[in-house]
């Protein structure tokens, strides 16, 4: 056990059980389905006149999506306050690693419109035969891509 | 969206926030070390993520006629073409690369990783410059 969780494995399941609780309740609640990565493309409903941004499934989502973002930065804060003392969490992963890889993550998921939440989660949790193809490919280009600078860093 | 819709999203919000920073999903680090394959916990995250959302997505709407709050329940139609495979594969680039995905870049800013706005800031260019590519005809 300790070779594949040599931090524990216990706050991952309980983090895991958070996340889905939050999309179950958002779903039976207000019917909704929790994708994370349409929130750039509908946000930039607010700024652009490009037709694509101007899609009804953009438009009619806005808001809630901005609102579930906000909620987002505020569950992690209190987490830090309350069980990292306060804490903020630190990574020593280079700027341009962050800024080249998230072009990459923001233009990637709009394309096969989902990520880890929306294809991974969201669309598993439907049983959805493309969200499975989806995350096979995903993490499949990400093991090689992390493995290959692993090695180049190293 | 009314108010008490509005109140249950950022309530769900704040436990997916929440739950991302319990399970440490706002380190870089930690996503690195299981994609190169020295730490197994984001199988769990995604585990546990996905077994209450199956659970709900598939179970609920036999049990309630409508959400609490709305008039249906929404259902997730993904499709399989040449985008999804292409998207997926150029996303897990971009994630081996920097060890961050939406909800984390998101959630990361609220537990002070100020780093991970760099991979924010990115994305909202590179969904920008997905939807001004994206050709019209292929829209729906």
């Amino acid at each position: 056990m300790n070779n594949f969780f040599p931090n524990g494995w216990l706050h991952y399941l309980i983090g895991g059980l958070l996340i889905g609780s939050s999309v179950a309740l958002l779903f039976i609640f207000n019917g909704w389905i929790a994708g994370m990565s349409t929130v750039f493309s509908s946000t930039w409903s607010y700024f652009s006149s490009l037709p694509y941004f101007k899609q009804e499934r953009f438009i009619s989502s806005r808001a809630w999506r901005l609102i579930l973002a906000a909620g987002l930065i505020i569950g992690a804060l209190i987490w830090m306050l309350m069980f990292n003392h306060g804490i903020p969490v630190h990574t020593v992963v280079p700027w341009w690693r962050l800024f080249i890889g998230g072009l990459l993550v923001g233009y990637g998921t709009r394309l096969a419109n989902g990520c880890t939440s929306g294809h991974g989660i969201c669309g598993l949790g439907s049983l959805q035969l493309p969200s499975l193809v989806a995350v096979i490919t995903f993490i499949a280009t990400a093991v090689a891509t992390a493995l290959i600078f692993r090695m180049v860093m190293a | 969206m009314n108010l008490r819709q509005a109140i249950i999203t950022l309530i769900c919000g704040v436990l997916f926030g929440f739950g991302l920073a319990v399970s440490t999903m706002i380190s870089p680090e930690v996503i690195l070390s299981f994609l190169t394959g020295r730490d197994f916990g984001l199988l769990l995250v995604m585990g546990g993520g996905v077994f209450i959302t199956l659970l709900a997505y598939q179970f609920v709407p036999h049990w309630m006629k409508r959400p609490v709050f709305a008039e249906s329940f929404r259902v997730r139609e993904s499709v399989l073409n040449r985008n999804t495979v292409v998207g997926s594969a150029l996303f897990g680039v971009g994630w081996g690369m920097c060890g961050v995905c939406p909800g984390p870049a998101i959630a990361g800013l609220g537990a002070g990783n100020w780093m991970l706005g760099y991979a924010l800031l990115g994305m909202i260019i590179g969904a920008y410059v997905q939807g001004r590519t994206a050709k019209l005809a292929a829209i729906q």
